[in-house]
């Protein structure tokens, strides 16, 4: 903090189609928020707060995808609000689980939910915030670090590049150590085409990595889809593992297709 | 102030529930004509996509139902499977979900009590406008939360969206010396339970009760997380796998979540206050000391009084996890295998907020065909309606704004969490 400060930097926190995992990191973060919270004004939350302040604001969290044609509209006033826009999440960054209706018909989901299918209003497709508006960054995650996410801000707010790599999971998991299940033990593993950012939770509990954090930088999903041919899985089962959380991200959605497709 | 008097009172968000919601009552003079409670999040559409999906990959897709409480949907989940195919599970597995279900619990009861409704009591925005003049306390109920957490990222790797819940049992098992490491944080969390229990019994409760259904699992020698028999207080008693023939779902214009009913009878609640009612000679001694000491009546009918239940339901479950970290011993393998076949299972658990309930039907090669989920916060829906529809006929001459924060309150008192029953709540007050 300098003297030159005035004012602290608002900060609001938007709600589109979630689970709301990614907000609460934010109030999971015990020993930062009080601090955090200090030096920032939160101004708009509702999940935490009946306070909610107009805008503008400096910095705008958006979390959700956006699935109806109120959000639709919804998110470009959030935009207009906002100096700087940060969607965070796999919902707001790549359409989220809920972006399995985009390859089926969403009129007979909802008649398999829903008992009087007319009171419902949803779009055909869930799509990521970025697909609607410019997106200053996009932090990614199935729910985000929330250790990225405070680095995030700070320096968003400092006014430098965040501290948020792009490499593969295979890059964590040989910093702490494992053996790769993959290699080791044939267990399917999406980690060499996934972001890193979670810690390489997945190899460290004996389970392959499911993609949680998304693409990694110039995936090669071609070479792990044969990789997992060898190791004994079917097209039909690569493509539902690459249809999950961010299923609608554009190199997941090329290679599931591409498996659905053989 | 004239009886017939128009008054139009409209508050756009009612916050710190979690999920996107609206609130509506009409008044004509101090008379209540319409009370609903809207969710407008938009639907995700979980059953309907779950279809083709297998069924080992169940515990990670139903966890993204709920940020706040993916655990009680992973539980819930990997019982019904467990039903269908017939696998027993490891005792140790047993008492290794219900440790997990303790840090759940207790994550999120701290951030309700702290953070979400004692805000309302207190007069305070929020935690953090409220930590400015209780910081001790807030920095507490933060510490209280970090330490049921605590145990979710030891035993899933992360406090949202852990990753070790699998079908049979877990795909990792932590071992002795790593659940002891937990052992001091949840003793001191046991203390400050207590002293959160005695906290929040001095706040200012409105003189409200009402006749319920309470409705949770009842286990005999336990208090329940994901085993028993779903039971009420008005003689119902039946199993999981009999719970479409007991309960029913309407589809209702002004909300994207189900509302829940008994059949042939009416609304009801879970939660809190519902398993304490029917389960409380199953807490331990020291939970019970303290409901007394806190002034707790048995049955509890007060819904503002869900705080202090809340509160008690945090002594037991520190006290719980403690007695497991104590008497565990790892189980010989982390898993049971589990062989696909066309089969249908059900199970209902108890998750923060209430009694959640999953079907699936699988086929030969384990693939899900068809799948039923009902959350908490769905079942209580129609029971919110109900307490607003008192309790603003009881406090309609009072000024539009104390009513507005009133009924926001009765709302918090279920923590209901939108996200899951489909999510933000507008409370529209008009006088007709």
């Amino acid at each position: 903090m300098t003297s030159k400060v005035t004012r602290k930097p608002r900060i609001a926190v938007f709600k589109f189609a979630s689970c709301d995992g990614c907000q609460l990191s934010l109030l999971d973060a015990e020993d930062e928020l009080l601090g955090v919270a200090g030096a920032i004004d939160i101004a708009y939350f509702p999940e935490a707060s009946s306070s909610m302040l107009k805008g503008p604001y400096d910095i705008g969290l958006v979390e959700g995808s956006i699935t109806t044609h109120h959000d639709a509209q919804r998110i470009q006033q959030v935009r207009r609000q906002c100096k700087t826009l940060i969607t965070i999440g796999a919902c707001a960054t790549a359409g989220g689980i809920q972006a399995l209706r985009n390859w089926k018909d969403v009129d007979e989901f909802i008649r398999i939910v829903y008992a009087t299918p007319k009171y419902i209003n949803t779009l055909k497709l869930s799509t990521p915030i970025a697909e609607h508006v410019p997106v200053d960054f996009e932090l990614r995650g199935c729910p985000i670090n929330k250790h990225q996410l405070i680095e995030l801000i700070t320096a968003t707010l400092a006014g430098r590049k965040p501290n948020v790599p792009t490499y593969s999971v295979c890059m964590e998991c040989k910093r702490k150590g494992n053996v790769c299940i993959a290699v080791a033990q044939g267990v399917a593993c999406l980690g060499p085409v996934t972001q890193a950012g979670c810690g390489a939770l997945c190899p460290s509990f004996d389970r392959g990595c499911y993609g949680c954090y998304g693409p990694m930088e110039s995936p090669n999903t071609e070479s792990l889809s044969h990789q997992l041919h060898i190791l004994g899985q079917n097209n039909v089962e690569i493509t539902r593992a690459f249809r999950s959380f961010n299923a609608w991200a554009w190199q997941f959605r090329k290679a599931g297709e591409e498996n659905e497709r053989m | 102030m004239s009886k017939q008097q128009t008054r139009t009172i409209k508050v756009d968000i009612l916050a710190r529930v979690e999920g996107e919601g609206a609130l509506y009552v009409k008044l004509k003079g101090n008379q209540v004509l319409d009370v609903k409670l809207k969710i407008y999040e938009p639907p995700r559409f979980f059953e309907a996509f779950l279809r083709g999906r297998h069924f080992s990959e169940l515990p990670d897709l139903v966890a993204r139902i709920c940020g706040i409480c993916p655990i009680a949907y992973q539980m819930s989940a990997v019982h019904a499977i467990e039903r269908a195919l017939g696998i027993g599970i490891d005792p140790a597995v047993r008492q290794l979900r219900r440790l997990f279900y303790c840090g759940e619990w207790i994550e999120s009861h701290a951030l309700h009590v702290y953070m979400l409704h004692a805000p309302d009591f207190l007069g305070y925005p929020d935690g953090i406008a409220m930590a400015r003049d209780h910081q001790a306390i807030v920095q507490q109920g933060l510490r209280l939360k970090k330490a049921g957490n605590g145990i979710v990222s030891l035993m899933g790797g992360r406090e949202i969206h852990p990753v070790s819940a699998a079908v049979g049992g877990f795909y990792k098992v932590p071992s002795k010396s790593a659940l002891k490491e937990l052992v001091d944080e949840l003793t001191w969390a046991l203390d400050a339970s207590l002293a959160t229990a005695h906290w929040v019994s001095g706040f200012d409760f409105p003189d409200f009760e009402q006749d319920y259904e309470f409705v949770s699992l009842f286990h005999p020698e336990e208090y329940p997380f994901n085993e028993g028999r779903i039971v009420s207080n008005r003689g119902l008693d039946i199993d999981a796998t009999e719970y479409e023939e007991s309960f029913t779902e309407q589809h209702v214009q002004h909300s994207n979540a189900l509302h829940s009913v008994l059949r042939g009878r009416d609304s009801y609640m879970v939660g809190p206050m519902a398993r304490f009612n029917l389960n409380f000679g199953k807490l331990p001694d020291v939970a019970q000391q303290a409901a007394h000491d806190c002034g707790l009546q048995i049955p509890c009918r007060n819904p503002f009084r869900s705080i202090v239940v809340r509160a008690i339901e945090l002594v037991f479950a520190c006290h719980e996890a403690l007695r497991l970290i104590r008497e565990y011993e790892p189980p010989p393998v982390p898993r049971a295998q589990a062989a696909a076949r066309a089969s249908t299972g059900h199970a209902a658990t108890e998750a923060p907020r209430g009694l959640l309930y999953h079907r699936y039907v699988l086929d030969q090669d384990g693939l899900i065909t068809s799948a039923k989920i009902v959350p908490p916060t769905s079942q209580n829906q129609k029971r919110i309606e109900e307490d607003l529809r008192h309790f603003v006929s009881q406090v309609a001459t009072r000024p539009a704004e104390e009513i507005t924060w009133k009924c926001e309150q009765a709302v918090r008192n279920y923590d209901p969490c939108i996200s899951c029953a489909t999510h933000f709540l507008r409370l529209q007050l008009e006088r007709d």
